[in-house]
């Protein structure tokens, strides 16, 4: 039972930073239905900005602010500093390609990936850096429930990531500007004779999709894995197939997909196998396909006349 | 009497094809205006040149005394106008408080008093404001668009079609609406295909015909008008 409850609490854990991923795909997506392949890499900027925060403030071990604090400064400014990349990236890689083909933002998308990659190649160097969490949050605190012990690490990053999508939730339901995102996804030419700037909205969104992966990647450098140039393709894949078993353009569908999406492969890493986890993930992703092509959370596609 | 919407000589084409030729039409402060003309004759082209959803090749176009010929939907929707769309346009899944909240979207953010105001007018929205907006009836559809277009406070309001997709009895009522905010001061550009409806309640009238105004004049001269009735009002 023990187990099996560890189990869940990690595959929650890894659920809510691939919905975290998967959410900046399907925001996209609903406002301007391209899918933004660079959003893998964007998720690895972030994970990068947020251990040269980390850097900043003295490093693990002689930080000159509290934890808390530096915590804080980690997401807050990786999260602002991505989500301008992310307006950057829409004003020059997608604008300019709105209103041509479908397949030219996507070619667009796969070129942003890889400059993204070899910037931060060039400019960080190849070598996989690490956040050493363990040196500031030791891994001895947490708390149990039962038998189920959850580090401070883990409860940080699956609170944070509820506390994000809440957040979201909000903004995308209570805003103005949220609102405006919806009524682009669901009309846009009716959405602009309401008089919304779609731009803006766009620009907002570009920016909201990008801080939220930027999130996500400073949570993957504080659950202890390797930052480095490459390390946003397997998460990107991931949040993307998140997106697409919710249901692409799908908001609750996207959380839904990634919490499904990590609980499975952490059950699977649990119980089956550690190195055919990734295969499980994407026979879910085959399996949802077949049964439900909209995803779980998707609408019937409406083919417009 | 001021002008409030005056389209000058505009030329609107769609690719090749040229849709307005030279069409030159006002709407001044206070006046409802009705565009008539049979199908595919630029009615709807006209509403969406006014509006800046295309942009005429030639011609000029000024709102509220501005010249916003090359100004955007936001901006002019900002200065002032409104419109209901053809077919209502609603965001069928958000609600009906929504959309009338998206109907703020430029003033920043919905004014309370202004949704009160909707409801007054339309009380049957109060009761399914937090229904989906899709799952409505037609003519209840009709009063969420209409409210969403006051919701921005606007000084000219563009109908697109209000009779069309609607039953008989409530292509009547829809008329009796626009005739009530007429009275209450707004302006309004109707434009419909129905012209014994719309005259009945315009002040002046324009007609259409592949893209070029064949008539215009008061809405009791047009009615009376020969060709007019032969052309249009099937009599």
């Amino acid at each position: 039972m023990s187990y099996l409850g560890q189990q869940l609490v990690n595959g929650l854990t890894l659920g809510g930073v691939y919905a975290l991923i998967a959410l900046g795909y399907s925001l996209v997506y609903g406002v301007l239905q391209i899918l933004n392949f660079a959003h893998g890499d964007v998720y690895m900027v972030g994970a990068f900005l947020g251990y040269f925060v980390e850097l900043a403030l003295g490093g693990p071990t002689k930080s000159i602010v509290p934890v808390p604090i530096m915590l804080f400064l980690m997401f807050a400014i990786s999260m602002i500093g991505t989500g301008l990349l992310g307006i950057v990236i829409e004003r020059f890689a997608y604008r300019p390609l709105r209103g041509s083909s479908r397949i030219a933002p996507l070619i667009s998308a796969l070129g942003v990936s890889i400059l993204l990659q070899n910037a931060a190649q060039l400019i960080f160097s190849a070598n996989i850096r690490s956040y050493d969490t363990s040196s500031f949050i030791p891994s001895t605190l947490g708390f149990s429930i039962g038998d189920v012990t959850i580090d401070s690490v883990r409860i940080t990053v699956l609170i944070l990531a509820f506390a994000l999508m809440f957040a979201l939730s909000r903004w995308v339901n209570k805003t103005q500007v949220g609102r405006a995102m919806r009524a682009i996804a669901i009309d846009r030419d009716a959405a602009v004779m309401m008089g919304i700037d779609i731009d803006k909205v766009i620009r907002w969104t570009f920016f909201v999709g990008a801080a939220l992966a930027a999130a996500a990647g400073v949570m993957n450098g504080l659950l202890l894995r390797g930052v480095s140039s490459g390390m946003g393709f397997v998460p990107g894949l991931k949040g993307f197939t998140a997106a697409v078993i919710g249901g692409i353009g799908s908001i609750p569908g996207a959380m839904a997909g990634g919490l499904l999406l990590g609980v499975v492969e952490s059950l699977t890493q649990g119980y089956l196998s550690t190195n055919f986890s990734d295969f499980y993930t994407f026979i879910l992703l085959i399996a949802v396909m077949l049964l439900r092509p909209n995803g779980l959370f998707g609408k019937k596609a409406i083919v417009k006349a | 009497m001021k002008p409030l919407l005056t389209l000058e000589n505009i030329d609107t084409y769609y690719g090749a094809i040229h849709i307005l030729q030279g069409l030159s039409l006002q709407v001044n402060e206070g006046e409802l205006v009705c565009l008539l003309g049979g199908n595919a004759c630029g009615k709807s082209t006209t509403l969406k040149t006014a509006l800046g959803m295309v942009s005429p090749k030639n011609g000029s176009i000024t709102f509220a005394g501005e010249d916003v010929t090359k100004k955007s939907t936001s901006t002019r929707v900002k200065l002032g106008m409104a419109v209901v769309p053809e077919n209502r346009r609603l965001f069928g899944p958000m609600t009906v408080l929504e959309n009338l909240k998206i109907g703020a979207y430029v003033l920043g953010d919905a004014d309370p008093a202004d949704i009160e105001r909707v409801f007054e007018l339309f009380p049957k929205l109060k009761d399914r404001q937090n229904q989906l907006a899709g799952t409505l009836s037609g003519g209840e559809q009709q009063m969420v668009a209409v409210g969403r277009a006051l919701m921005s406070r606007p000084r000219l309001i563009l109908m697109d079609e209000p009779s069309m997709g609607l039953s008989p009895r409530l292509v009547e009522q829809s008329f009796e609406m626009i005739a009530g905010l007429h009275a209450q001061g707004i302006s309004m550009l109707v434009v419909e295909q129905n012209a014994n409806m719309a005259l009945s309640i315009a002040d002046r009238g324009y007609v259409l015909q592949t893209g070029r105004i064949v008539l215009e004049g008061k809405a009791s001269e047009l009615a009376g008008h020969e060709e007019l009735r032969r052309a249009y009002l099937g009599r």
